[in-house]
């Protein structure tokens, strides 16, 4: 791959923070220009440190981290001139008006006031912000901010934009908004990193995955790729007195069609290949035990699967 | 350049570091401009209320009433000696109020200062660009200070103003106040921020020679050896050098002190700065 075509490159980026705690381990990755490339593990897995290495504001322990093939811990100047960024917090500038954070914004990246201007409007009225040009940033609600954030990232025309957790906190209707926004960065060529640790946003938007705990990489590839690994073809999870779960999933893991019974936290899950008459089964193989259910769902395999299939634990955690 | 069909966006930086460095720099202090523009309704009373009280009790109303201040001098040299004190005073407040004050809340609530650590230019420059508008919002208040301290009193003040001095003075005090607003900006956070004011800002100001020359200390020889701690001391006397014959310290003493005190608080609030926004 030419470095055209790969936008970030890490080998073997780790960092330890003071106290021993390792928060990336020897991590690797390649970004390619124009993909959405989801870094997917719960709090604390090690993606906003990875964020934050790649955007200058950490500082590597060991191994290599290039954005468009500059070097960030030896160049960083040079790096932060090819990265936009939207942090997990509202940074916004609190003095500056909705137009003026996006004006000051491309001068401060080396536009003349001129383009500053033309390249503020027009984001302005992509982002449907131009009516709010004149309040003060506070006026804002959280999806208009988060918004403006986004604008503010790619006004100076990054070769990659970092977004930190972008929809944590955010109504349902304002995170729909923003995957429409990202969506048309994305038709526009847009080469996008996210982190994020809900699945249902992974696997709507990225065109790849990593899924990472504990700074480590566990598994790499598409959505589809990636449940595929599970084998399964539906997930049947089922609840019971808590005391009787562990002996559930045990009883569960003989019943015919049932690949694997795992049990996550309050629940017993298990992954099932041919869910035909999948459900009258777990029903009777309960009764037969002496286990009351008191409720079972179906569903298709997701990425949480993946996630427990890698850990044994949940994403939500 | 045509802002309807966007280029690809370009992989390479555009810019030399150094010339993205300049450009970013100048663009910061612009934003820091446009803000005091819009908050000047704000920044007037704030910077001219205690300096104008400050004269018009000591130098107006006291003469007035017969309460006489200024020991043996009488109260025509005592405003004499309040000018140069007043425009020292008026520099190192805004030096503190328009940096650490600032910085104080972008550290600290809204992590504000995370964007424009991202801007292309080290971090170093982003911290010093703060201590040089400091430096600039300074030398304004200052200039709307020195009238009142020279018009307001009843006794005439005896100006007798040294140009060289006072024009290479007047910005090595403004920088050297911009760089305590950012050593300052650095080490406070919003719960110890009212400490400041209490336990450094009072201090500096009441034993900062402002109301009597330094070397009037002379009968409180151990005050007079503590206070030299004090940056303000040697602004009020470079003052004193500057616009009056006042007895003063040394200019020989002034200068040097001043550069040392000014690389000592650059130094470490870079050293702050890059320790807050780095990890």
């Amino acid at each position: 791959m030419t470095v055209v075509d790969e936008v970030i490159r890490t080998e073997a980026l780790t960092k330890d923070y003071p106290g021993g705690i390792r928060a990336v381990d020897g991590l690797d990755l390649s970004v390619r220009s124009g993909e959405i490339f989801g870094l997917l593990g719960p709090n604390g897995a090690g993606k906003t440190t990875t964020a934050g290495m790649l955007t200058t504001r950490v500082v590597p322990t060991s191994g290599t981290a290039r954005v468009a093939g500059i070097d960030v811990v030896a160049h960083p100047v040079a790096a932060k001139q090819v990265i936009g960024v939207v942090p997990q917090t509202n940074t916004l500038d609190r003095s500056l008006s909705v137009f003026e954070n996006l004006y000051f914004h491309g001068r401060f990246f080396g536009m003349n006031a001129r383009t500053a201007r033309a390249e503020a409007d027009r984001r302005l009225e992509q982002f449907r912000l131009a009516d709010r040009a004149t309040q003060p940033v506070a006026a804002l609600s959280g999806g208009m901010a988060q918004r403006l954030m986004v604008a503010r990232a790619i006004l100076h025309r990054p070769a990659t934009i970092f977004l930190d957790e972008p929809t944590a906190g955010l109504d349902p209707q304002s995170r729909l908004a923003l995957w429409e926004v990202l969506g048309e960065l994305h038709a526009e060529g847009q080469t996008i990193l996210l982190t994020t640790h809900y699945m249902e946003e992974a696997d709507q938007l990225c065109d790849r995955l990593a899924i990472i705990d504990h700074g480590r990489l566990l598994a790499l590839g598409t959505p589809e790729e990636l449940k595929a690994t599970t084998g399964a073809d539906t997930i049947v999870t089922v609840v019971a007195r808590p005391d009787a779960l562990d002996r559930l999933a045990g009883v569960l893991g003989g019943v015919a069609g049932v690949q694997q019974a795992v049990r996550v936290d309050e629940q017993v899950v298990a992954q099932v290949d041919g869910a035909d008459g999948i459900v009258p089964r777990v029903f009777a193989a309960a009764e037969a035990a002496g286990i009351a259910i008191t409720d079972v769902s179906v569903a298709e395999p997701s990425l949480e699967t993946v996630f427990i299939n890698l850990t044994g634990k949940d994403l939500r955690e | 350049m045509s802002t309807v069909s966007p280029p690809e966006s370009p992989l390479v930086p555009r810019r030399s570091p150094a010339a993205a460095s300049r450009g970013a720099f100048g663009a910061l202090l612009l934003r820091d401009a446009v803000v005091l523009r819009k908050t000047l309704r704000e920044f007037l009373p704030r910077t001219l209320l205690q300096p104008f009280l400050l004269v018009f009790v000591f130098t107006y109303v006291f003469p007035k009433i017969g309460q006489g201040v200024g020991g043996a001098g009488g109260e025509a040299a005592f405003s004499t000696i309040l000018v140069a004190g007043v425009v020292a005073l008026a520099i190192i407040f805004q030096g503190i109020q328009s940096v650490a004050l600032p910085m104080v809340q972008e550290f600290g609530y809204t992590r504000e200062i995370e964007d424009r650590v991202l801007a292309p230019l080290p971090i170093a420059l982003v911290a010093v660009e703060k201590a040089v508008w400091g430096a600039l919002a300074s030398l304004f208040s200052a200039l709307l200070v020195f009238p009142i301290a020279a018009f307001v009193p009843a006794t005439p003040v005896d100006l007798r103003v040294n140009w060289l001095v006072l024009c290479t003075l007047t910005p090595l005090c403004c920088y050297m106040c911009g760089a305590l607003g950012l050593f300052f900006g650095t080490r406070f956070d919003p719960r110890t921020v009212p400490l400041l004011f209490g336990i450094v800002v009072i201090p500096i100001t009441f034993l900062g020679a402002i109301y009597y020359p330094w070397q009037a200390l002379e009968p409180i020889r151990w005050l007079q050896v503590l206070v030299l701690a004090n940056p303000l001391v040697y602004m009020c006397e470079g003052f004193r050098a500057a616009l009056t014959d006042s007895p003063h310290m040394s200019l020989w003493v002034v200068y040097p002190v001043l550069v040392g005190f000014s690389a000592l608080f650059t130094w470490q609030g870079v050293k702050g700065f890059a320790r807050r926004v780095v990890s």
